[in-house]
């Protein structure tokens, strides 16, 4: 492989890593901070990239699409020709108020009742998801799948090219969500998602209302992954309902911020491109070891041994002594 | 009165829609028995545990399609049955191998947590992970392709009220009932099983009352484990194929099922299964049949908007 | 020798300590009452005897053996038996079966201990296979201390057997008490209800805030008049 090459496939690499940080960030807003269990991120990422693809696609050719017969094709409205591609963005937007909109009823339905209810919820999410875009044939073409998902900026560069300009676009999303991540967790509302997260019935006894709280966590960490489910439809520029398969888009994220650390945003970034390293570098190993089932298999492994082993993952929990409050000392004890 | 809206619809739908609901509704009953027992008992969702039908598929397989007759014992069909001989050898291998791999998987991981006293959540968090690799594991020696058990038969029994249903029904009502009927036997009537009742009831007093959580939890995982690898291999003949998600898949059914019937209880479960399994098969006389599993779920909600301890848990 | 030695006892839930030193004794045979404010650390004191909660540090002894740190299901096989305040029965078992667990560890045969239940709990008698979540609160307190008795302990630790319970069933539930240690049992009572506790007791103790502040004889306690103003709220039943 030359020189070129090599860039190319870390540009790539880093395209795919820095949107899973999207997702792995939002994931730490539901587990790390908050404690809500979700096995079905896949819901949530495949909700938010059909949403920006179907936006922002043009509308079907009829010899192509038999079924297919529904884009908001955005992208070539002249409302917003404001020269930058203000259509990606609200692309992003809807993507995170669509994943929010699914989140915040069986947000209310499930979070009042055992914690662990709700991973059963995001569960039935993602499986109904899954299975709307794969049955309504007229709104996402079906299991054919979507193609033709417009490029940031339209056509501006050559398809080769087009990773280079993709990637500064996917680190400033990844460094917006981090920062807004950051601030709200160092909030005085972040100090109540984690005093709930570790004794419910005292935060509660101190008048906080749990429910809403974690409804909240769960509405904003549903919204962060709608942004990295667009971020990612933006990219392949193709989607279809095997893209989300629970692997991809829900294990490898678990995987991802158990392993980075959870409860710290830096760990969840880091998690993510540490995590995609693995994954991407040991499909070029030899023989079984190189296999999809292989590294379903360490995947898996890993998340129990992070468990078991290191809880904390690579980084910890960013532990934050407020003034005066020895806080620290309590890691030994117990 | 959802009990009472179901019965109205009756004379609307279709029996063999009913019927095939109450044969799927046995296998999500089995599966839901034991995880309502270990969510009782240990206090965890075990997301594993559609992948423990799995596990238990894949083993029967083993043993029914390969090294049954690889061994020279050409079974043959029984009756009008689609398998042989085979699998009933098959099955209760398949079911002592899950329970050795649930109470291995127990005394590896989830002993470990629990003596570290974490929270509940990270140890069903735990199971995720064992799903997981138990699934990666699964494809790496059967491959991810669609498997078939060996068929002898393909007889359809016609009933009254253009019920048409294949005789493998009635084989896998037959041994869910039985299971039921012998799961019913152990918790009413040995001490294990009222010790298992004791625990999930209030385990601080099955502590002091001397009772062992070490062997209550290894027998709930014994039991749980046995019900799941039964609900997969007659899941397996059920849909008439074996591939390693058929039990991820299965985990919407089975944990309506639990939640329905009010966590921890075994004969809501089985009243929850029924419910879900007959919702299941009936709701494609009007929607599109892949949305199954997307209307047990809906039910689910339903159910939780409106008695969140489920229909038969306790009212508080 | 004293039958229960607990000395210096330090415990509490996760980062509170809620005990920051308690002593306590009972003799064989002995009825003895802890009495004090709400949340001064009885239930806990129990707890930590019978190994539900963790002692930090200083000791309980049973019968001479050091037995903190053992985990609850070895304690009670010692001959040292708990009734937790609340929840302290099996709601979905039958009264039957409740007895049946009550005598886990007991090898062979436990009917005839059941028997005995049976006729010293005369209430329980008329259906054994209710469920004991539909038994009223007197009736299951009754269950409680019979199941804990299924095992024949030398001790028995009673967790405010009377709270919540009708004036008439009190008498009752505290004349049961009072049998139970003629049989030779020994008693250690936490009690809401001081008056009628440490009326029987043979001493009693004042734990306030986490800490023993006083040790007497029962009836010593009931004429001092500190302790009567402050803590038994002059509320004579």
């Amino acid at each position: 492989m030359d020189l070129l090459g090599i860039v190319d496939y870390l540009v790539g690499f880093a395209i795919m890593a820095g949107i899973y940080a999207v997702f792995a960030l939002g994931l730490n807003v539901h587990w790390g901070f908050t404690g809500l269990f979700n096995i079905g991120i896949a819901g949530f990422f495949a909700l938010g990239a059909y949403t920006a693809a179907l936006l922002t696609t043009s509308s079907p050719d009829a010899a192509q699409f038999e079924d297919f017969a529904f884009a908001g094709n955005w992208s070539n409205l002249p409302l917003l020709d404001w020269g930058v591609d203000a259509w990606y963005v609200m692309g992003l937007a809807a993507a995170a108020l669509c994943c929010g909109l699914v989140a915040l009823p069986v947000g209310y339905v499930t979070l009042r009742l055992r914690d662990d209810y709700l991973a059963i919820a995001t569960l039935g999410i993602a499986e109904t998801v899954r299975l709307v875009f794969l049955n309504e044939k007229w709104l996402a073409n079906g299991s054919k799948g979507l193609y033709r998902i417009p490029e940031f900026l339209g056509d501006v560069v050559s398809p080769g090219a087009y990773d280079y300009l993709y990637l500064p676009v996917v680190l400033v999303v990844l460094a917006v969500v981090f920062v807004a991540v950051q601030t709200a967790v160092r909030s005085p509302w972040g100090r109540v998602l984690r005093a709930i997260r570790e004794d419910e019935t005292a935060a509660a006894a101190s008048g906080k209302d749990v429910f809403r709280f974690k409804l909240q966590a769960f509405v904003l960490g549903a919204m962060i992954m709608g942004v990295g489910g667009a971020l990612f439809a933006h990219h392949v520029r193709f989607l279809a309902p095997i893209t989300f398969d629970p692997l991809l888009a829900t294990f490898v994220i678990w995987a991802m911020l158990m392993v980075g650390g959870s409860g710290n945003n830096w760990g969840a970034v880091l998690g993510a491109f540490v995590v995609w390293g693995i994954w991407s570098g040991t499909q070029f190993l030899p023989g079984p070891l190189g296999e999809p089932s292989f590294r379903l298999f360490m995947i898996g492994v890993l998340i129990v041994s992070v468990i078991v082993l290191r809880p904390g993952g690579m980084l910890g929990e960013e532990r934050r002594t407020a003034r005066g409050a020895p806080q620290a000392q309590a890691v030994g004890e117990g | 009165m959802l009990v009472a809206l179901l019965a109205g619809l009756l004379p609307f739908v279709k029996m063999s829609l009913v019927v095939n609901g109450l044969v799927l509704a046995s296998i999500i009953g089995l599966g839901a028995i034991g995880l309502t027992l270990i969510y009782g008992i240990l206090n965890m969702a075990n997301v594993a545990h559609g992948d423990y039908m799995t596990l238990g598929a894949y083993v029967a397989l083993f043993f029914a399609g390969t090294l049954i007759p690889a061994l020279g014992a050409e079974g043959g069909g029984i009756g009008p049955f689609t398998f042989g001989y085979p699998l009933l050898v098959a099955m209760p291998l398949s079911i002592a191998a899950v329970a050795a791999f649930a109470v291995a998987v127990d005394r590896l991981i989830y002993r470990r947590l629990r003596e570290r006293g974490v929270n509940v959540v990270l140890v069903s968090m735990a199971s995720l992970g064992v799903a997981i690799a138990l699934r990666g594991l699964v494809q790496l020696i059967w491959s991810g392709d669609v498997q078939r058990l060996p068929r002898e038969s393909r007889e359809v029994w016609r009933l009254p009220m253009d019920v048409r249903v294949p005789p493998d029904s009635l084989f896998i009502a037959v041994v869910a009932i039985a299971l039921v009927a012998a799961t019913y036997l152990v918790l009413s009537r040995t001490k294990m099983g009222k010790a298992m009742r004791a625990t999930a009831d209030n385990p601080d007093l099955a502590l002091v009352s001397g009772i062992s959580t070490q062997r209550v939890i290894q027998w709930t995982w014994v039991m749980g484990a046995a019900l799941a690898a039964t609900a997969g291999v007659l899941l397996a003949v059920f849909q008439a194929n074996i591939i390693p998600i058929m039990g991820w898949k299965f985990l919407i059914p089975l944990f309506a099922a639990v939640i329905l019937g009010g966590v921890g209880s075994p004969y809501g479960a089985l009243a929850g299964a029924l419910i879900i399994g007959v919702t299941m098969e009936v709701s494609t006389q009007w929607i599109n049949p892949s949305y199954k599993p997307a209307a047990a779920f809906a039910l689910m909600l339903l159910v939780l908007l409106m008695r969140p301890r489920g229909l038969f848990g306790p009212r508080q | 020798m004293a039958l229960l030695e607990a000395s210096e006892v330090v415990a509490g839930y996760g980062e509170t300590e809620v005990l920051h030193g308690v002593s306590v004794v009972v003799d064989e045979g002995e009825v003895v009452t802890i009495i004090g404010p709400n949340g001064c650390g009885k239930s806990t004191l129990m707890k930590a005897v019978v190994g539900l909660v963790r002692v930090r540090s200083g000791g309980v002894a049973f019968r001479g053996a050091p037995i903190e740190g053992l985990p609850p299901e070895r304690i009670v096989r010692t001959g040292l038996c708990y009734v937790p305040q609340t929840n302290n029965v099996f709601p979905s078992l039958t009264i039957r079966e409740n007895l049946e667990m009550g005598a886990f560890v007991r090898e062979g045969d436990y009917r005839t201990r059941m028997d005995e239940m049976f006729a010293l709990f005369p209430d329980l008698t008329r259906q054994p296979n209710r469920r004991a979540g539909s038994l009223s609160g007197g009736q299951r307190q009754m269950l409680a201390i019979a199941r804990a008795l299924m095992l024949d302990p030398v001790l028995l630790l009673l967790d405010e057997p009377s709270a919540g319970l009708a004036p008439a069933m009190v008498s009752t539930v505290f004349e049961r008490i009072r049998e139970v240690n003629r049989a030779g049992v020994a008693v250690l009572l936490v009690e809401q209800n001081a008056w009628e506790a440490l009326r029987m007791s043979d001493r009693g103790y004042l734990l306030v805030a986490g800490e023993s502040r006083l040790e007497a004889a029962g009836r010593e306690l009931l004429d001092d008049p500190d302790v009567a103003r402050l803590y038994l709220g002059g509320r004579a039943t």
